[in-house]
């Protein structure tokens, strides 16, 4: 049977989790596996276009307590090119705007028999909270600030792609770290498969405290320019800030913005991503998202490969697939 | 009323620099001796309790607690919390203001303390609102809420934010030689904030209450406390900037004393990893480095009490998102477990500091006549097994509330029976199980 035998060969290495709620946590084995799997994945989708029947019979429930476009369609599609059943299911019109806690909500939405749970929250650790919770797998999809583990996959994939190997890499994480969970996730992924990180922003943004975890932090985006191999743009989350950290968005951009005259003066190579959506002339100017060195595009289609790869090693078949030691 | 000996048990009542293995003799509510019952004569005894082997305080005293009542009966009645109390060794509670409606009358203290006299519990103290309906803006009807015996004022859950009127406070209630019970926030640095703001809450993208935060209106209140000769009782210290704040202080004579909770000098922030909202709590749970400055703040004086902060809440609303469940944890029923596993056993500080600590200090800085075993003052007595591990089994506490981070923890020391005005309210009957 041909999907036994995909999975057979997908599955290599060890994985024992039943959900992926955050990087932090993970060895770098486990991360590598999760970038191989997702791999595996796109070449034999021929690039995330076509449909593979391993998942048929699974039913997947995104879950998003907080509004999403991209990530939401990412894992839907993700999940379908798996043969997967999707149920999507958003906390406006639903018994949340009544009350209900959101741990009843997922418990109703577990007694219709799912597999799996696709959550998105705008409070740290629930996703974390419904696992303790739940008996069946939950995948993070973003909780608040905390982390995105997928986003933070599908940013490393990408540049694992261009350049091969993250060792001794140097990526600049630039702008709103304070609130980005693209940023926490990207940070646990690059130290552990030993690349050199670099916060830059402002302070009120990008906190030296930082430093406490061993990686640099910077307040002067041309100062770190030369030294970077990849610069990833994060968003200004303006929702999510209670103060203004900066006086205008004019002076941020004036300090922070990634624009042509900033690129000349970078390394020839430099790779350049951004987690969507992009505020044009904020983060980056049009003609920059636009450049070649720009990995904009090939985040979205490899977030498509790193779902499918999630979503198989968390709600695959266990034990029929002869996956000796792997899935359990 | 009848004759009650307490026998060979090692009483220590700092009040009278007393620490020693002896008796004590109550008749009619009141304290007769400590002394040796074998030499001298004392008359007819209706009850003996054999002591020994165990502490003989006088009655512990926890100055900040939250009944609930009126207004939020699910989460702890008068009856319930007093309950809880008692089994925490306790024979009184100073019960804070901040229930709905708050305790800003006469007829509300009156409410409480006909309440706590239908319970037939602990002592139960009133601390009244020091401003109208503990809106922080007009002073409240301090010198009549004394009247009906309230021993404190504070607006607690809230800082009073308005300088001018915190000014007003400290000089009013001089009048009557009343102690401001302050809760130091900055409201604007805190705002949204769930936990301490350090390297946990960066990584774990929680948003942050910097120590700053307590440390700036400890400071403002230190400053309006010295210009007024008011005097001000800081609540639940958590940081180490708090703690040298209030020890410059007192170095200069001014009248400020201050109080910490057993999870400010037992918990880190790191315990927030879990997500778990039993650590959420205002002040957050701070750092390794704020809970050793906690502790020497005990050790050397500059805290002068130990209190719970019992901030009891349903399960159904701890059960939420970490920035929607309430802050708050409750602590009757693990205080001596806490305070001894961690400060007694460890010798940090000796049996009669942490009475001090829990009895004669929190009597005197509240002006009550109690905390004490001198010869005719009330029998409150607390008996405390020093040996006994227990485990922590939130399930089985008296309080109608479980939300304590220290469910299925091991501590060492309990309260085996708590005698209030010669009356045995409380008695310890399951055996210690560990």
């Amino acid at each position: 049977m041909a999907t036994a035998a995909f999975a057979q060969e997908v599955v290599s290495a060890d994985w024992t989790h039943r959900h992926l709620l955050d990087l932090e946590r993970l060895t770098p084995a486990e991360i590598r596996l999760l970038l191989d799997t997702a791999a595996q994945f796109k070449e034999a989708t021929a690039g995330c276009r076509q449909k593979l029947g391993v998942l048929a019979g699974t039913t997947v429930v995104t879950l998003f307590f907080e509004n999403s476009t991209r990530t939401r369609t990412s894992f839907s599609l993700a999940a379908r090119r798996l043969g997967a059943d999707v149920l999507d299911f958003s906390a406006s019109g639903s018994s949340l705007s009544k009350g209900e806690s959101f741990i009843d909500t997922a418990r109703n939405l577990e007694a219709m028999g799912i597999n799996a749970v696709v959550v998105r929250h705008q409070t740290p650790g629930t996703p974390h909270l419904l696992a303790q919770r739940l008996s069946v797998g939950v995948i993070n999809a973003g909780d608040g600030p905390h982390e995105h583990p997928t986003q933070g996959l599908l940013d490393i994939f990408s540049i694992r792609e261009r350049l091969g190997d993250l060792n001794g890499v140097t990526v600049g994480l630039v702008g709103d770290i304070a609130h980005s969970r693209t940023a926490r996730s990207n940070l646990w992924g690059l130290i552990k498969l030993g690349a050199k990180v670099i916060l830059c922003g402002p302070p009120t943004l990008v906190t030296d405290r930082w430093r406490e975890l061993g990686v640099e932090v910077s307040h002067d985006l041309d100062a770190i320019l030369p030294r970077c191999d990849v610069l990833n743009l994060l968003r200004i989350q303006f929702e999510r800030q209670n103060t203004r950290p900066f006086p205008s968005v004019r002076e941020y951009a004036h300090l922070y913005a990634m624009t042509r005259e900033r690129l000349k003066r970078a390394k020839k190579e430099l790779l350049i991503l951004a987690p969507g959506p992009i505020n044009r002339g904020v983060e980056v100017t049009a003609e920059v998202a636009d450049c070649p060195q720009s990995l904009i595009l090939d985040q979205v289609t490899n977030g498509l490969a790193v779902r499918m790869g999630v979503l198989w090693l968390t709600c695959g078949p266990r034990d029929s697939v002869g996956t000796a030691g792997g899935l359990s | 009323m009848a004759t009650l000996l307490v026998r060979g048990g090692r009483v220590v009542d700092p009040s009278q620099d007393i620490d020693r293995v002896d008796d004590v003799l109550v008749r009619d509510g009141l304290v007769v001796m400590v002394g040796h019952s074998g030499t001298q004569p004392v008359g007819r005894v209706d009850e003996t309790i054999d002591a020994s082997g165990l502490i003989v305080t006088p009655g512990l005293i926890d100055m900040h607690v939250h009944l609930r009542e009126p207004g939020r009966e699910e989460d702890e009645t008068i009856e319930t919390g007093t309950r809880a109390a008692l089994a925490g060794g306790f024979t009184s509670v100073a019960c804070i203001p901040n229930t709905e409606p708050p305790i800003d009358t006469q007829a509300a203290v009156e409410f409480i303390h006909q309440k706590a006299a239908r319970a037939d519990t602990c002592n139960v103290f009133v601390v009244a609102c020091a401003s109208k309906n503990r809106e922080g803006k007009e002073l409240a009807e301090i010198g009549q809420l004394v009247e009906a015996g309230a021993v404190a004022f504070s607006d607690d859950g809230a800082p009073v934010y308005d300088a001018e009127l915190m000014r007003r406070v400290f000089e009013y209630c001089r009048m009557f030689d009343k102690p401001f019970l302050a809760h130091e926030e900055v409201l604007e640095l805190t705002a949204g904030g769930v936990m301490h703001e350090g390297i946990v809450s960066l990584v774990l993208g929680l948003k942050g209450m910097p120590a700053a935060g307590e440390e700036v209106m400890i400071g403002r209140d230190i400053a309006l406390a010295e210009a007024t000769d008011g005097r001000l009782h800081v609540m639940h210290v958590s940081t180490a900037g708090g703690v040298a704040l209030i020890r410059a202080a007192k170095a200069r004579g001014a009248r400020v004393t201050a109080e910490a909770c057993p999870h400010h000098f037992t918990l880190t922030d790191e315990c927030l990893r879990g997500f778990d909202s039993n650590f959420k709590m205002s002040p957050p749970l701070r750092t390794a480095t704020d809970v050793e400055a906690i502790i020497e703040g005990i050790v050397d004086g500059t805290i002068d009490c130990i209190a719970t902060d019992h901030a009891p809440h349903a399960l159904e609303k701890k059960m939420l998102e970490l920035d929607r469940a309430p802050f708050g944890i409750v602590g009757l029923e693990t205080a001596i477990g806490l305070s001894l596993t961690r400060l007694v056993v460890p010798g940090r500080i000796s049996w009669p500091r942490l009475v001090e600590a829990m009895s004669t200090l929190p009597a005197r800085i509240l002006g009550v006549n109690r905390g004490t075993l001198r010869p005719g003052s009330v029998a409150d007595i607390t008996l405390i097994d020093p040996e006994m591990f227990w485990r922590v089994d939130a399930k089985t506490f008296a309080s109608k509330s479980i939300n304590s981070p220290f469910h299925g923890w091991t501590l060492q020391g309990r309260a085996v029976a708590t005698i209030v005005a010669g009356r045995v309210k409380y008695r310890l009957r399951e055996p210690a199980l560990v």
